[in-house]
């Protein structure tokens, strides 16, 4: 891999930039490989990384049916905090950030990880305790967290409305300064190319159609490129979870839903924080191009059509502009759907499963781009050694069995 | 939005609908002979299939009566709409 610096911009800029190099390789699958992860999202790829890099793992393949970050990784609103309520979530999360602070340096690749602060805001007394106990809890486990009155977050954000008059009235906020946005698709690409360089194999336009087992164990796995032979089979894809669960014959608590997000035609800057609210259910930023970023909440119904329907963005478009009556001129430029991977208590399972040398990552439901580099993380030790890190042991499947749940539905800043 | 056909009202917009998720799943007869995985089974796995699927609606804002839909999950096209079927035992 050849690093990226001020020198290799200034001598490639010498040769009108004819001479960068590719990214990342485009290799045929091999027949045999130690590793095989499913899903060249930023969980997957960042899973084949950490791997390859924290466990010395170097026969690894990635599978992408379409291209790398083409699904939710490149459909998020990028939003990254970790003040979840419960200390088994907001541990996880708090792992996650402490790993974007340092992650464009070690990726040698700008993700662009801007640290401008979140705001949670509280539209009713209830909202305002609710707050108050999870700042509380957020600074127990020393995470960074805060809460604000109204007049601070009308200095820090002139253009919201905090009329007493308004339908629904803000009474405060929380606050992590330390919380912010990347650019998501610098993501894919950053832990493509590092990964990469560690000799993984990344294929895209490879689906996966069967899961070979031997007695008990992953023998290998079917794919629209032929057999490929392995021990070892990691799954990342979010919303179809359920359909390669099925192709082992395993049944997941999951429910797949579409979720969607817009951007405005781009402005100049108005917006240097990001702004969420429960109560109204909408989250909005500023994307560096001037776009406002802005997210909605699921469709009511499972389905898998990455598309949804126009009265969920009119609901939360109603509470935008709640918020910002000012962005009630502000033309929508476009607007996606992505399908997310909802569990019964809004946790992630990364995991073992009953069959020997195939694990899970998904249920990351409304919240999984934050948790990037700590999913891949903790999910490339649990593949490596055969059992999972203290940080994501709770978040094995067999929490549906002792009812150990994690329930972070309305507890972790937004309603999922 | 959806456009669903409530047996009891007929065609009405999906936001006059409550969500129920999946259908036929049936309340064990006997949840204390169970183990309990086989409970976790019931409470939280779910076919969740890419295509068609059979699923429950409730008419929140009309006759707030529920009834079953199948409905393609990749194309949301709505093929069939019915009436509960009455069973003996304690299935819905």
């Amino acid at each position: 891999m050849k690093k990226y610096s001020a020198l290799s911009l200034l001598t490639n800029a010498l040769s009108q930039n004819r001479n960068w190099s590719e990214a990342w390789r485009s290799p045929e699958p091999k027949r045999q490989y130690d590793v095989v992860i499913v899903g060249g999202g930023g969980h997957g790829l960042a899973t084949a990384y950490y791997l390859a890099k924290e466990h010395g793992v170097r026969n690894i393949a990635v599978l992408e049916k379409g291209w790398i970050g083409g699904g939710n990784t490149g459909r998020n609103t990028t939003i990254v905090r970790s003040n979840y309520l419960w200390t088994e979530s907001s541990l996880l999360y708090e792992k996650s950030l402490k790993l974007w602070e340092g992650l464009s340096q070690d990726l040698n690749y700008n993700v662009m990880f801007s640290q401008r602060g979140v705001y949670n805001l509280g539209h009713s007394l209830q909202d305002m305790r609710d707050i108050e106990r999870r700042v509380g809890a957020n600074r127990l486990n020393g995470i960074d967290a805060e809460v604000v009155t109204t007049e601070q977050i009308k200095l820090a954000v002139p253009l919201i409305n905090t009329s007493p008059r308004s339908r629904y009235p803000i009474l405060g906020a929380s606050l992590q300064r330390r919380a912010g946005v990347a650019r998501h698709d610098a993501v894919a690409w950053g832990f493509a190319r590092a990964a990469d360089a560690l000799g993984v194999d990344i294929i895209q336009q490879c689906e996966v159609t069967g899961i070979n087992r031997d007695g008990g164990r992953v023998s290998g796995i079917q794919t629209t490129r032929g057999t490929i032979n392995t021990n070892k089979v990691g799954v990342v894809v979010a919303g179809n979870a359920s359909v390669l669960a099925g192709m082992a014959g395993l049944r997941m608590p999951i429910e797949s839903h579409p979720l969607q997000a817009l951007v405005s035609e781009p402005m100049k800057p108005v917006l240097d924080t990001v702004i969420m609210s429960n109560a109204v259910h909408g989250y909005i930023s500023q994307s560096d191009k001037g776009e406002l970023v802005i997210g909605a909440g699921i469709d009511a119904y499972t389905g898998y059509g990455q598309r949804g329907s126009f009265q969920t963005i009119e609901h939360t478009l109603e509470a935008i502009i709640e918020l910002f009556p000012m962005f009630s001129r502000v033309r929508m430029l476009r607007q996606w759907g992505g399908i997310v991977d909802i569990c019964p208590d809004a946790c992630p399972i990364i995991s073992r499963t009953s069959v020997d040398g195939l694990y899970f990552n998904c249920g990351w439901g409304t919240g999984g781009f934050k948790a990037t580099p700590g999913s891949g993380w903790t999910f490339a030790h649990t593949i490596a050694r055969d059992e999972p890190h203290e940080l994501n042991a709770p978040f094995e499947l067999r929490r549906f069995e002792t009812g150990a749940l994690i329930d972070e539905h309305g507890a972790a800043a937004v309603a999922h | 939005m959806l456009q669903i056909s409530c047996p009891f009202c007929g065609d009405r917009a999906e936001s006059e609908f409550s969500y129920g998720g999946e259908a036929g799943i049936a309340r064990p007869s006997d949840p204390d002979a169970l183990s309990d995985a086989q409970w976790a089974d019931y409470l939280f796995m779910r076919k969740n299939p890419r295509g068609k699927h059979r699923e429950l609606w409730n008419h929140a804002q009309g006759c707030r009566r529920w009834f079953e839909v199948e409905r393609d999950t990749v194309t949301y096209a709505i093929s069939a709409s019915r009436k509960l079927a009455r069973r003996d035992n304690h299935n819905r």
